[in-house]
């Protein structure tokens, strides 16, 4: 095959690299390229992007330019001529029945368009109805003559109102092509060299790979995924946040029991039996096993004359404290059982040592389920133990924490809990929300919960907690919790989540 | 902490009020910002703005709307324990005094000449059902339609939160003037109690009666407290008008009106204390209507026994607090003088005593909720303002440490991840048959705890494997790329009758592995490297080995048991079709799931 007839992928490259040689340093556009060596231009664009490919032996840049081309009705009429000047060919001297002018191809758009045009008129009353004769003796096919010229690539020199007007017939049609812009690259020949893929053993060994051209890497594709397991988002932000307490010195508790008496969960938290969330609606009851058998006697007689007559300073709720509703089995409410229960280990050492503690696990409402409310959801608790705590340390604490989350504009409202006094709710301003929203909960627990338990009058206990999903769900920017917690997650979000770094 | 970040369910009672009508007694017009900060600042929560058209519109559709009134409510959330605050006139008489507006008032309770005080007479029949009962009267009380909504909704508030839904205190108010004294609260058999109830057009008798409401949308959820009860709870008036059947409904006879000037106030109870509360905030708040405002006359209750007591108590109780105390327990340093005038703002009268070591409060009828010094010191708190507190970082010196389960399980979990696993997280609750039927076992063989009051099947028991939520987990992901390999490290939960409790948590791990094949040998790999990760050898003496098993979750002859440390720790195996089946999954599966507590 001659050169000149190669289509195909490197001699055509070739032919184009030759001409755009002769073009010289300006270079050259790849339309007139394909045109002078007669190709689409679409095999073109073909052999710029394989040389493009190569790296540097031209440089290519991308253009776009709006044509005027011919609609397949617009080229016929260039070949045939107007409908109106068919129609007028097509009429003898002795003139044609409307009738049968109305029976030829370009019949009904041609009669319109010669009758406006006065090419030819129309005899009613004429002998066997109406017929049609030529009004002129020649006619000079302007329409015709315009699309030529848009053939001829001089649509420009047409005036605007004639395009519109071929346009609004649907003869010619705008239309934008990209085209390139081809100039010499740093590494021109005018021949193209086989470039290898990749590096082989085969090349380091034999010393070939210095000689060679490598095909030029695709940067904007990605990678290949490694293939790896993957932690649960919700995991990982507990993984931190223990890491937050540990960093501040809390020792973890053992919250592996998410069975609890209500006597833990409730009573020794001085929450009254009557007290709502003692419900059957907020709280899971147990059938089997239904009721705790073992309690520390002393301590629980001394939460009953709390709860029914007061003391240490209270006057207590004076109600009838019953055992059978502490004796009752829950799945526990709330992680501050477990806090109850190392309170009072902390009260039963001979002596009281400080102690700071905090635990993230599971707990139970038996409530109302939607797109932010599980039965289950993790808690988070921090607890300090100590003489002479203060309601400024509880919030200077709390303030270090929230630090470490990324939260430093903090604010505390007055609040109500069974168990602490004072309470406040903590709140943080909200930067896409653009309000301040609750971030936790807090307080000093009541002295009616810890003197009954032993510890010295002058400790202090100041706790605080959050839920572990709502910051989840907030950093990950989940609405559903579904789709984060149980079985109905969504896998590809687990694979494609990213580290968990709270504070940036 | 109850009511943790996440809200779940606030305990808050919200009380709706119209801002003209609060801005009008608080003397002054805000904006809602202001509103919003001075609810703040007080522990109240400015919840929503809205109208009764926008709730009925949203509730119900805008067309049902269109006849609602729009004027301008807000919703205040109330902390569960002020009952003070559940009304338009208790709210600005508590915001005024914080603002220092108006000194709080003083209640008074008003003897009237022997002869003219209402008796109320319980008899001995009441015990069994509901034992109590408190009674007041509101003495020349004018009302308007706002103040006799404002009187309504609160009796509801109180009956939803301190009252619990009726069941421990029940209120029932009568106009006066329509019956005669002395009154009898007294119990009995339901056929034998015949009048017309509350709005009613004709008589029923009481088993009529609780038909009749077996329906009423509100008063449905009473029913239960007395129904089964052999006797019914009722008051009488001397010439045998019923004033109420407690805690249904009052008689229609009695029914006040804005027209009415005198009203009767009962509160039945099976809790004397909640009833005495419940009274005195009633009274309190909308004695202010009455011609000698802040004045209630008493009523004389007679129990069976002969016991007397004249109600309301309105009792002022006096506390000694040291401003030390206050001033360390809040991490501040302010004067006596200066603590005394903050809690004077919180309708704590106070003052300085004891050449200044002491501060005397006076408690008032209406603050129940103040019942120790922790009380007095956060309402001091809450009036020198939250957010005015110095923060300060407690000296209190401790080394950490981690639970060692938890330690090995974090631990773990990283190199589980490193493995190729992707951890999953699924629900500690599920259903029977969960962990029974679709693994091929009966119920009554699992150690599983029952849920007593689950409201759906998803919370029966808690689940004694791991395996059935990684297996849902799958079925949930089907549409994912094979091959799908998933763990999870986590308690369940089993009956064991050492423990206090009856149960305990066990923590365990599962792993599992779905493809187009079974992959045993990828599971017993991942049981390989676990082993390796945990420094057990392959071996009979000292390290673990694995023996054929039998075990209806797997297929025969595809599932081994795990012996480690002496023991059986777990099994691992290829899972029976049927299991694979019922948890609608249709390629061939492997699973691992063991204890991991023994290597701690």
């Amino acid at each position: 095959m001659s050169p000149a007839m190669a289509t195909d992928g490197p001699a055509l490259a070739e032919r184009l690299l030759q001409q755009l040689e002769r073009a010289g340093g300006g270079g050259l556009g790849s339309l007139e390229a394909a045109a002078a060596l007669g190709l689409e231009h679409q095999q073109l664009v073909g052999a710029v992007k394989s040389l493009q490919a190569l790296g540097e032996v031209i440089e290519a840049e991308q253009r776009s330019s709006k044509r005027w081309e011919l609609t397949p009705e617009g080229k016929e009429i260039v070949q045939e001529g107007s409908h109106e000047a068919r129609v007028f060919d097509s009429i003898p001297a002795e003139g044609l029945p409307q009738s049968e002018l109305m029976k030829l191809p370009s019949g009904k758009v041609g009669f319109s368009k010669a009758m406006s045009n006065k090419w030819v008129r129309l005899d009613k009353n004429a002998d066997g109805g109406p017929r049609i004769f030529r009004a002129v003796e020649s006619v000079r096919d302007a329409v015709r003559e315009k699309l030529q010229l848009v053939q001829q690539g001089e649509a420009e020199s047409l005036e605007e109102k004639d395009r519109n007007e071929l346009k609004k017939r649907k003869l010619l049609m705008e239309v934008i092509i990209k085209t390139y812009w081809i100039r010499k690259g740093s590494a021109f020949s005018t021949t193209v060299t086989k470039q290898e893929t990749d590096l082989t053993p085969e090349m380091l060994a034999s010393g070939s790979w210095r000689d060679l051209k490598f095909k030029a890497y695709n940067f904007e594709a990605l990678g290949i995924m490694p293939e790896s397991g993957h932690l649960h988002p919700l995991l990982k932000v507990r993984t931190q946040f223990r890491q937050i307490f540990l960093e501040m010195g809390f020792t973890e508790m053992p919250a592996n029991n998410f069975i609890e008496s209500s006597f833990w969960n409730f009573d020794a938290l001085f929450q009254p039996q009557q007290h709502p969330a003692r419900d059957q609606h907020d709280t899971f009851f147990l059938q089997d096993p239904a009721e705790a058998t073992d309690f520390p006697m002393d301590y629980l007689k001394r939460v009953k004359k709390i709860h029914s007559q007061g003391g240490y300073g209270s006057q207590g709720y004076k109600y009838d404290w019953k055992l059978e509703e502490a004796r009752k089995n829950i799945l526990r409410t709330h992680t501050t059982a477990v806090s109850a229960r190392m309170l009072y280990r902390l009260a039963q050492q001979e002596k009281f040592t400080p102690a700071k503690y905090f635990s993230i696990d599971r707990v139970f409402r038996n409530e109302t389920l939607d797109a932010t409310h599980l039965a289950e959801f993790h808690q988070i608790e921090g607890v300090v133990a100590d003489y002479g705590l203060t309601l400024g340390d509880l919030m200077g604490t709390l303030r270090e924490f929230f630090t470490k989350l990324g939260i430093s504009q903090l604010r505390f409202k007055p609040a109500y809990n069974p168990y602490t006094e004072p309470s406040m709710e903590v709140f943080s301003y909200h930067q896409g929300l653009q309000k301040w929203v609750e971030v936790g909960n807090s307080g000093i627990f009541r002295p009616e919960m810890l003197l009954p338990m032993g510890l010295p009058e002058g400790v202090s206990v100041i706790a605080w907690g959050l839920s572990l999903e709502r910051p989840t769900m907030i950093k990950y920017g989940i609405n559903n919790i579904r789709e984060l917690v149980g079985h109905k997650v969504n896998l590809q979000m687990v694979y494609d989540g990213p580290l968990c770094r709270l504070d940036v | 902490m109850r009511s943790v970040a996440v809200a779940q369910l606030s305990d808050m009672p919200t009380v709706s009020v119209k801002r003209e009508l609060l801005f009008q007694a608080l003397g002054r017009r805000y904006t809602d910002e202001e509103v919003d900060e001075l609810c703040f600042e007080f522990g109240l929560e400015l919840d929503e703005i809205t109208s009764e058209k926008d709730i009925i519109s949203k509730e119900q559709g805008d067309g049902k709307a269109e006849s609602a009134s729009d004027i301008i409510l807000y919703k205040i959330d109330v902390p569960a324990n002020r009952y003070d605050l559940l009304c338009l006139e208790g709210l600005v008489r508590g915001l005024q005094v914080f603002k220092e507006r108006i000194k709080a008032p003083r209640y008074k309770r008003i003897m009237p000449a022997n002869s003219d005080v209402q008796r109320l007479i319980i008899t001995e029949e009441t015990a069994q059902v509901r034992p109590h009962a408190v009674a007041a009267v509101l003495r020349n009380i004018t009302f308007s339609k706002d103040r006799y909504d404002s009187f309504i909704d609160l009796q509801e508030k109180l009956h939803q939160n301190i009252c619990r839904k009726r069941a421990l205190v029940a209120i029932g108010t009568h106009d006066l003037d329509t019956i005669s004294g002395p009154f009898t609260y007294t119990a009995r058999p339901p056929s034998e109690i015949r009048f017309k109830p509350l709005n009613q057009s004709k008589e029923y008798t009481a088993s009529e009666i609780m038909d009749l409401y077996r329906t009423d949308s509100q008063l449905k959820h009473y029913l239960h407290i007395i129904e089964n009860k052999p006797l019914y709870p009722v008051i009488y008036d001397s010439n045998g008008v019923v004033l109420s059947m407690p805690p249904i409904i009052n008689g229609d006879h009695t029914k006040i009106s804005l027209n009415t000037r005198n009203v009767f106030v009962e509160c039945t109870a099976t809790d004397i204390t909640k009833a005495k509360i419940v009274l005195d905030i009633l009274v309190t708040m909308f004695s202010e209507y009455c011609e000698k405002q802040f004045t209630v006359e008493a009523a004389e209750v007679t129990y069976h026994n002969g016991k007397t007591c004249i109600y309301p108590e309105l009792a002022y109780r006096r506390e000694k607090v040291k401003p030390d105390l206050m001033n360390k327990k809040i991490g501040i340093s302010e004067t006596p003088s200066s603590l005394a005038k903050l809690l004077t703002r919180m309708c704590l009268k106070s003052h300085v005593t004891g050449n200044g070591n002491s501060i005397e409060i006076e408690i008032p009828p209406t603050r129940a909720d103040i019942i120790h010094a922790c009380d007095i010191i956060e309402d001091a708190a809450i009036a020198y303002g939250y957010n005015n507190i110095q923060m300060t970082i407690p000296k209190t010196y401790t080394i950490a440490n981690q639970f060692p389960l938890n330690k090995l399980t974090e631990l773990l979990r990283q190199d589980l991840a490193a493995a190729g696993f992707t951890e999953a997280l699924t629900f500690a609750l599920c259903s029977q048959e969960d962990i029974a039927d679709k693994l091929g076992v009966d119920i009554s063989s699992t150690k599983a705890v029952h849920i007593a009051n689950p409201k759906t099947a998803e919370f029966q028991v808690a689940r004694t494997s791991l395996l059935p939520g990684l297996l849902k987990t799958i079925a949930a992901n089907r549409k994912m790329p094979l091959p799908l390999k998933l763990f999870e490290i986590s308690d369940i939960v089993v009956k064991d009758s050492t423990k206090d409790v009856g149960a305990r948590n066990q923590r365990n791990l599962c792993a599992i592995y779905y493809n187009k094949n079974p992959g045993f040998e990828v599971i017993h790999g991942l049981l390989d490297r676990v082993m390796q990760l945990l420094a057990v050898p392959p071996s009979k003496e000292s390290g673990y080995l694995i023996k054929a098993a039998d075990d209806s979750a797997f297929f025969p002859g595809r599932c081994a048991e795990i012996l480690a440390k002496g023991q059986s720790i777990g099994k691992l195996g290829v899972l029976h079709p049927d299991v694979i089946t019922k948890f609608e999954l249709t390629m061939p599966c492997s699973a691992l799931e063991i204890n991991i507590e023994p290597f701690l």
